[in-house]
């Protein structure tokens, strides 16, 4: 039953996650657009600076300046790669063909420095000049330095001048001699001196080699004047470049992929509050996010036999149609389905449950259901997001993915925050009301939901009711100024006069037109929440777009290395699914690999571990079923073998690093884990 | 000789000191030669520019490029090399390991024509990398002109007293020569010597005068100050550019320059604001106190377990292992236990970067032990974020 489901749901997620797949790098590099822009355009400027004639007075001294890019990434270092791989590119195609980037630890020292950067330049020309580059490389590595690099990048120049019509770099070979960009990706590991001499060099051999440096930092760039003193920075003409910080980054990802029924798959709350809070509390990184989202889309796909509709509209109504009967029978399975069910009326009750085509049908209308509860979701949910985003102490969260994990988890309007938003709403002012619904008309006015669009009509009557309070008010201020004046009277009467004008004026601020209209758009908000932002379990058939195994993503993604070895090894039954070795708890079986007799001996034993006891314990293990046949001939062999056998176990667990050997006393190891040393 | 004397200023007595050492073309003069002064004294300009405008045959080599011994000896040879052979144009490469290669070789290459019977000098800038190259280099090249028997000097050019480079092996004692750091007045005069031609050298010199009015107690690196001479030129100009005021009124164009210098000393000339950034500020006329510095961004955003982890590291760097007691217990229970499920990772990142170092050794996998190397300041920006008060738990404000 379960094959043929699986196979179909793979076949579905195929072009759904390519789909998906795609869209993730596009994003990526329109995030990185402006940054990429920004960082190009001062490498132009540079660069132009470099081709100044000389002649200009003042340009002498300032040409010993390499200029350099300081590129601050943020703590996400394992997002980098992608940034700079794409980096990379857009220089490649924009300003020099040279681009090279190194990373600390392949430089320990200068002669590696170097030598990393002479192949790979090497390497950026190969594919112009075949294999007359690589005869190349293989001469120079023997010995590179500064002097052998820059006569080399004359040569190279000189030699591409002449034939300068070249049918791909097009826009690179616009200068005649291109600059080489050094893009340094981890620059807080470099170490002081390789990157002190480096400048030093390079600065000197600057009018004859162009380079212009880039680093990569991530913490924040302070790092340079701890790293370099002034007498070398002093070399560099330093600019600042800072990327889009990685929480945006989180936001505009899920706003792309999640908030949106561009694509039908979705996570419960569970699994989304796992991915963040690990992006959040451990390490800050966009691709373990997606990674993780990959992950759950083919879990998915894998798990949910009905995942097969899991797809667009239009091409999940025609794979209904081809349901099998077992398909069938899944969906009536499903929880939800059955609860719908439940509500039906009684002749339609039998008609779901019998009859496959009645079925099928119904499902259409369901899952259009589904799509249409989703996309007015999305619409509110933005809505609400803008009202509760300005607020105070933000009861409902800042960022969208907070609001959307509480209303994804339950209904919305029990919880206290969303009274207390309210209560704050309620007091907001006109101006700040007026640009929070403005922004909420345009959100709805980009779409065309049939049922949604009269929501637009709403708002923009309220916009327009504020609109004329303004002209109202005016009037009305001018007849509260000529309310009686006070007369001169005792001081009793004075009192209670007083006393009737505050209660006349409350009773009056109650009744504000503007604070009417308020209350009004509250409550419209309100009653839109509650009709939409239902959580999507009470949506019939929701099962089919949303993953909910939030244990099995923890169980992948939190992996937990040293349980699983301890599990296998004390337990091997576990993962070997051999009978034999069912034991019960605490006893060793004979019949067990020998890594896992020697692991449960040595889990007995305190800090050092005798080896000689040990052999024998392990011995009296192994041949405790086959003692009755002692042949003293064949014994020596075997204990021969015992004893083989019993280091090998020994020395796998040294290798898994359980112990080591010691000093301490002869013939022990210490144990390294669990109360060892 | 009037030709040197314009192009080298301030610097006559060394000038003197060594043509004297020099002598005539055929003389052999002192083995080794060991001149030091501060960053920017002239030591290599005066040499150069000495050794060309006598077209002496010389070698000059820096040895911040030579990270082995092998390029520092090739490069020499090479040089020489060219220097007999320049007719040809182009020699073969030579391959020299050892320095008794290199002593071979350089007989041999000094045999040559054009070297005979007159002295080679051999200048090595930056002197004091060849400490780290092998222990043999410093003392050979010393007693070059004895190893070699050739009529050879090399010149040991260092921001380092002769005292620091003695091996205590012994050697050859070189003439030290000394290049005192400039005078004020020196300054004027070297900087007002190159004046844009556009302007009388007297308008230069009276801008010189204010520069070094506001930098002189900061700075007296040549360098730098022509540096920041001509970054800031246009701005004096700009009065008289503008037609505001002539080139004579020196009190209306101080006014306008001085704010403008001393801003000058707390970005540009910190590096905080790179050059090019400084001239558009100039350019737009816009306050530079909107650009921020780079030590102006110091916040760094962590993950927020990492930040626990950071503190924790802080606390256990800083304060006496025996105050654990002290602090955590009375406290109990304060710091929240969290459920660090990928703390190894964490760690690693956190040394990636830098705000953890590694202490001990790289090979003892069981145990590494880490110190943590944030500044106080930092650390208590990043306690604020978790609220919490980490002034509490550290010892040195008790």
């Amino acid at each position: 039953m379960a094959t043929s489901s699986v196979s179909k749901g793979c076949f579905v997620f195929k072009p759904n996650f390519k789909k998906r797949k795609i869209s993730v790098p596009q994003l990526q590099e329109e995030l990185n657009k402006n940054l990429f822009d920004s960082l190009i355009e001062f490498l132009r400027k540079s660069y132009s600076g470099f081709q100044k004639s000389s002649r200009d007075w003042g340009c002498q001294i300032k040409l010993r300046e390499i200029p350099t890019a300081a590129l601050i990434l943020g703590v996400n270092v394992t997002d980098h790669d992608l940034t700079f791989r794409s980096l990379t590119e857009a220089l490649q195609n924009n300003v020099s063909p040279y681009v090279v980037s190194l990373q600390a630890k392949d430089c320990p020292d200068m002669k590696h420095f170097l030598q990393k950067l002479v192949s790979q330049l090497m390497d950026c020309c190969v594919d112009e000049e075949t294999k007359e580059g690589s005869i190349q490389v293989a001469q120079k590595k023997t010995h590179c330095s500064m002097d052998s690099l820059s006569s080399w990048y004359t040569n190279v120049t000189r030699k591409t001048d002449p034939k300068m019509p070249r049918k791909k770099r097009t826009s690179s070979s616009q200068w005649q001699s291109p600059p080489v960009v050094l893009i340094l990706k981890d620059m807080e590991s470099f170490t002081t001196k390789v990157l002190q001499d480096f400048i030093i060099i390079s600065s000197q051999h600057l009018h004859e080699f162009p380079l212009i440096l880039i680093f990569g930092i991530a913490t924040s760039p302070i790092i340079i004047h701890r790293l370099l003193p002034h007498a070398v920075s002093s070399l560099l003409c330093i600019e600042l470049f800072q990327s889009l910080s990685c929480k945006e980054h989180l936001t505009t990802v899920l706003d792309k992929l999640l908030l949106t029924t561009q694509f039908p798959f979705k996570l419960s709350e569970k699994v989304l509050q796992i991915l963040t809070n690990i992006f959040l509390y451990h390490d800050f990184s966009i691709q373990n996010f997606i990674k993780g989202l990959q992950f759950s889309l083919l879990e998915h796909f894998y798990s949910q036999p009905l995942s097969v509709l899991c797809c667009n509209l239009p091409e999940a109504k025609r794979r209904i149609n081809f349901l099998s009967d077992n398909q069938c029978e899944n969906i009536r399975r499903l929880p939800s389905f059955r609860r719908y069910v439940e509500k039906q009326a009684s002749e339609k009750q039998v008609a779901l449950l019998t009859n496959e085509r009645f079925l099928k049908e119904e499902i259409q209308s369901l899952l259009e259901n589904l799509h249409v509860y989703h996309s007015n979701y999305f619409l509110v949910l933005r809505c609400l997001h803008q009202f509760t985003s300005s607020l105070p102490k933000y009861p409902l969260g800042r960022q969208i993915r907070e609001l959307y994990c509480t209303c994804l988890e339950k209904n919305i309007w029990d919880s206290e925050e969303y009274v207390s938003a309210l209560q704050l709403l309620r007091m907001l002012a006109k101006d700040e009301l007026m640009t929070i619904l403005q922004k909420c008309f345009k959100i709805f006015k980009s779409t065309s939901e049939k049922q949604l669009g009269s929501t637009a009509k709403r708002i923009e009557e309220f916009l327009a009711q504020f609109q004329n309070l303004d002209e109202a008010k005016e009037e009305e201020d001018t007849s509260g100024s000529l309310s009686k004046g006070l007369q001169k009277t005792d001081l009793y009467h004075l009192q209670k006069s007083l006393l009737e004008m505050k209660e006349l004026r409350r009773t009056n601020k109650k009744q504000t037109r503007f604070e009417v209209l308020r209350e009004k758009v509250v409550n419209f908000i309100d009653s839109l929440v509650r009709e939409y932002l239902l959580p999507p379990e009470t949506q019939p058939l929701h099962e089919v777009v949303y993953f909910t195994a939030a244990h099995t993503l923890r169980e992948h993604l939190n992996a937990a290395p040293r349980i699983a070895l301890h599990t296998a090894l004390n337990n091997p039954y576990y993962y070997l699914k051999n009978e034999a070795l069912k034991s019960e708890e605490g006893c060793i079986p004979n019949v067990a690999p020998d890594i896992c007799i020697a692991y449960k001996l040595h889990l007995e034993c305190s800090r050092l571990i005798n080896l000689v006891d040990w052999s024998e314990a392990f011995a009296t293990v192994v041949t405790a079923a086959e003692k009755t046949d002692a042949d003293s001939a064949t014994s020596e062999e075997r204990n021969e073998i015992i004893h083989a056998r019993f280091i090998r176990a020994v020395s796998e667990l040294e290798l898994l690093g359980f112990i080591k050997p010691t000093k301490q006393k002869t013939d022990h190891v210490a144990r390294l884990t669990w109360g060892g040393c | 000789m009037p030709h040197l004397e314009n192009m080298v200023l301030c610097r006559e007595p060394q000038v003197s000191t060594l043509q004297a050492l020099f002598g005539e073309r055929h003389h052999f003069s002192f083995p080794s030669i060991f001149i030091y002064g501060h960053t920017a004294s002239g030591k290599t300009y005066v040499t150069q520019t000495l050794l060309k405008t006598l077209e002496l045959p010389h070698v000059f080599v820096n040895c911040v490029e030579c990270f082995t011994s092998r390029l520092l000896l090739e490069q020499i040879l090479n040089k020489l090399n060219h220097l007999c052979s320049s007719e040809d144009g182009c020699s073969t490469q030579v391959t020299c390991e050892t320095f008794n290669d290199f002593v071979r070789l350089f007989k041999q290459v000094t045999k040559a024509e054009s070297l005979k019977d007159q002295t080679v000098y051999i200048v090595l800038d930056k002197a004091e990398y060849l400490r780290d190259m092998e222990a043999n280099l410093l003392p050979g090249f010393l007693r070059l002109q004895e190893l070699t028997d050739r009529n050879v000097t090399v010149l040991f050019l260092s921001e380092i007293v002769w005292e620091k480079f003695r091996p205590n092996t012994g050697c050859f004692e070189p003439f030290v020569l000394y290049f005192p750091d400039y005078s004020i007045g020196n300054l004027q005069k070297i900087l007002s010597h190159d004046h844009p031609p556009e302007y009388s050298a007297d308008f230069y010199a009276a801008y010189i005068n204010i520069l070094l009015g506001v930098f002189y107690t900061v700075c007296r690196d040549l360098k730098e100050l022509r540096y920041l001479a001509v970054l800031n030129f246009p701005k004096y100009c700009e009065p008289v550019v503008k037609g505001e005021a002539n080139e004579r009124d020196t009190r209306k164009l101080w006014r306008n320059i001085e704010p403008h210098l001393k801003r000058a000393m707390q970005t540009v000339y910190l590096r905080e604001i790179s050059s090019s950034q400084w001239e558009k500020l100039q350019k737009d006329d816009t306050d530079p106190a909107q650009l921020k510095g780079l030590s102006a961004y110091t916040h760094v955003e962590l993950p927020y377990y990492s930040k626990f982890i950071l503190i924790a590291a802080y606390l256990a760097s800083y304060n006496p292992a025996r105050t654990d007691k002290r602090f955590f217990l009375k406290h109990h229970g304060k710091i929240k236990k969290t459920n660090f499920l990928k703390k190894h990772e964490k760690i690693t990142s956190l040394v990636t970067l830098q705000l953890l170092t590694l202490v001990g050794h790289d090979d003892q996998l069981d145990g590494p032990k880490y110190k943590c190397t944030v500044s106080l300041e930092f650390i208590r920006a990043i306690a604020r974020t978790v609220n919490f008060d980490i002034i509490k738990y550290l010892y040195d404000f008790l």
